[in-house]
């Protein structure tokens, strides 16, 4: 490989992490939030409103139906409304967090709905109120859970940026298309691989570091 | 300082103010905030609650009419579905009833808000089957969470957090987080936590339920005891007879949602008037002798002996008069025992020889006498 394609690669490896990263922190801004308020606004829940819940679910299942590459371009008149722009890297965190967000957010309550119904109970039986409730008992006894669920939207996020050279954001994904695939060139295709899967082991092994610290009490 | 052990402590921290002991409670007679009065008292007034399902309407309590005196361990029993878990938990509202009205010391729960209601769940504490214990927290933060929630100052709460475990016995134990405990211990924590407000109730939602024999008695010492030496009213659900006969001071037997009946323990397990009851006491009730029952006869021969059962509910039988009413009887099996100072049990005996009149001098005694039957004199 050429000096140039390194360059080329670690430039790419330092998009895809930025892509990544800010949609990320953008998802679990937005997702837990969501999650929070589709496990406690349904019937029975502590901010009961089965209607907003309904629409909220419905909204979230819509985005969750479009495919990836369909949302980045569907979105383009969003993102240039947020970004001021349609290509490169902040371009495609819009769309990124647009769909990882709701993915986040229902891996979130699946979590949040398996918090033990008794522990809401022993929570309002000793004066909490539902702010209490959320802070001191769904969200650190559902914990585990979520970092677990954040570890795979994350990694299903370094697949979906992959398609983000569709709208010239560079990344790995777009290193390996173009010179990889259009130009033949299988050793470049090899070393994304080889970087997409370490990075992907990576973040998976400190998802289960931090999940196993969390569970072992 | 000189160590002081766990219970005192709490007692002297408890109430600054004082408090004097009357009889086996203890009462308080000064509080900063509130005014005087009888604290921890429950009424329920025509009280009703019922749910939909999808097979229909389920009607869970029908016209409860009951008071809870302050100061009572009160006991809660009937068979499943009978409806006592609802009935403990519209006490602090985590139950809405459907109609009628409680009060906790003469103050209707429905109507609070939001704040009050949380001001209310701070006075009754609860404790729980399966504990619902923070498993993200450890003792410590757990008995220390109504404190927090409560805004109470942190340099406030370790103490008082210190104060209970040390009643429950587990100051040993505040820094492990709550998997590594017992069940039994687990359950002391629920406790710790339900008291550490120093409310004036304890709900226990079959909270000994979950635990093995010896475990249960240890708790169940450890509830009597907060409740003598704190003066918290107990109320509690089981479907252990054994349990209330433990415990409790009063009970109230519930069949299908309604009151069968209610009352110091030692007058309904003593004399137990519905069968709901009878049904419930039937694991701690002896069983006629398999040889008698075998030759028991309904009616009268030549030579048969008159087989009674007394039941005493109060007073312990006078055994010399039973003598002189009856000359000849014979005891043929005895289950007595005290509850509350009172004589509780059933004796079965053989009258030889009966005059007509033998029972009715017997019942002349006080005695409460069912006849069983006759059965022919040994060979």
């Amino acid at each position: 490989m050429s000096p140039q394609m390194i360059d080329r690669l670690w430039q790419a490896g330092l998009d895809t992490l930025v892509m990544v990263g800010a949609s990320a922190g953008i998802a679990v801004l937005g997702g837990l939030p969501l999650a929070l308020f589709l496990v406690t606004s349904g019937p029975g829940g502590i901010f009961p409103a089965p209607r907003t819940n309904r629409m909220v679910g419905t909204l979230v299942n819509g985005f969750r139906a479009v495919p990836f590459i369909v949302l980045l371009v569907a979105l383009i008149p969003f993102t240039r409304l947020v970004t001021g722009t349609t290509i490169g890297v902040w371009a495609a965190i819009v769309p990124l967090a647009v769909s990882a967000t709701p993915f986040f957010a229902r891996i979130a309550e699946v979590s949040l709905r398996e918090v033990d119904a008794g522990l809401v109970e022993a929570a309002q039986s000793i004066g909490c109120r539902r702010r209490h409730i959320l802070i001191h008992v769904l969200l650190p006894e559902a914990l585990p859970g979520i970092v677990g669920g954040f570890t795979i939207t994350v990694v299903s996020m370094i697949g979906a940026s992959a398609m983000a050279g569709a709208v010239g954001a560079g990344g790995l994904g777009d290193v390996a298309i173009r010179y990889g695939y259009q130009r033949f060139d299988t050793t470049v295709m090899a070393a994304v691989i080889a970087i997409l899967v370490a990075i992907v082991c990576l973040v998976q092994l400190v998802g289960d570091t931090v999940v196993r610290r969390l569970t072992a009490r | 300082m000189a160590e002081v052990t766990g219970s005192l402590a709490f007692e002297r921290l408890r109430d600054p103010g004082g408090r004097i002991a009357t009889g086996a409670r203890v009462v308080p007679v000064a509080r900063a905030t509130t005014a005087p009065r009888t604290a921890g008292s429950v009424r329920f007034e025509a009280v009703s609650k019922s749910y939909r399902t999808v097979t229909g309407t389920v009607r869970a309590l029908e016209a409860i009419e009951l008071t809870i005196p302050a100061g009572a361990i009160f006991g809660i029993i009937g068979r499943s579905g009978a409806g006592k878990s609802s009935l403990l938990r519209t006490i602090n509202r985590l139950e809405e009833p459907s109609s009628g009205r409680v009060l906790v010391d003469g103050e209707a729960v429905g109507t609070l808000d939001a704040d009050g209601l949380v001001a209310l769940r701070r006075r009754i504490g609860m404790i729980f089957q399966h504990f619902n214990l923070l498993s993200a927290k450890t003792v410590r933060q757990n008995v220390a969470l109504p404190l927090a929630v409560a805004g109470v100052a942190k340099a406030e709460i370790g103490p008082r957090v210190d104060e209970v475990l040390r009643l429950v016995g587990l100051e040993d134990k505040a820094d492990v987080y709550p998997s590594r405990l017992s069940g039994g211990q687990k359950q002391r924590v629920g406790i710790a936590r339900a008291l550490v407000t120093r409310p004036e109730i304890l709900l226990c939602d079959e909270a000994t339920s979950a635990l093995d024999p010896e475990t249960t008695l240890s708790i169940l010492e450890l509830l009597r005891d907060i409740n003598r030496r704190l003066g918290i009213t107990v109320v509690l659900i089981t479907h252990e007879m054994s349990v209330i006969r433990e415990v409790c001071s009063d009970v109230v037997v519930l069949e299908r949602g309604r009151v069968a009946e209610t009352g110091p323990v030692w007058r309904v397990f003593g004399r137990p008037t519905h069968s709901a009851t009878r049904a419930l006491l039937e694991p701690l009730t002896r069983a006629l002798p398999e040889d008698l029952a075998a030759r028991l006869q309904p009616h009268r021969t030549p030579g048969a002996a008159l087989v009674l059962r007394i039941t005493c509910a109060g007073e312990a039988p006078d055994l010399a008069a039973l003598g002189a009413a009856a000359p000849s009887v014979r005891l043929i099996q005895a289950g007595l025992d005290r509850l509350q100072g009172r004589a509780v049990g059933r004796m079965i005996v053989a009258v030889a020889d009966p005059d007509p009149e033998v029972e009715a001098r017997l019942r002349a005694l006080g005695a409460e006498i069912e006849r069983i039957g006759y059965v022919a004199a040994d060979d």
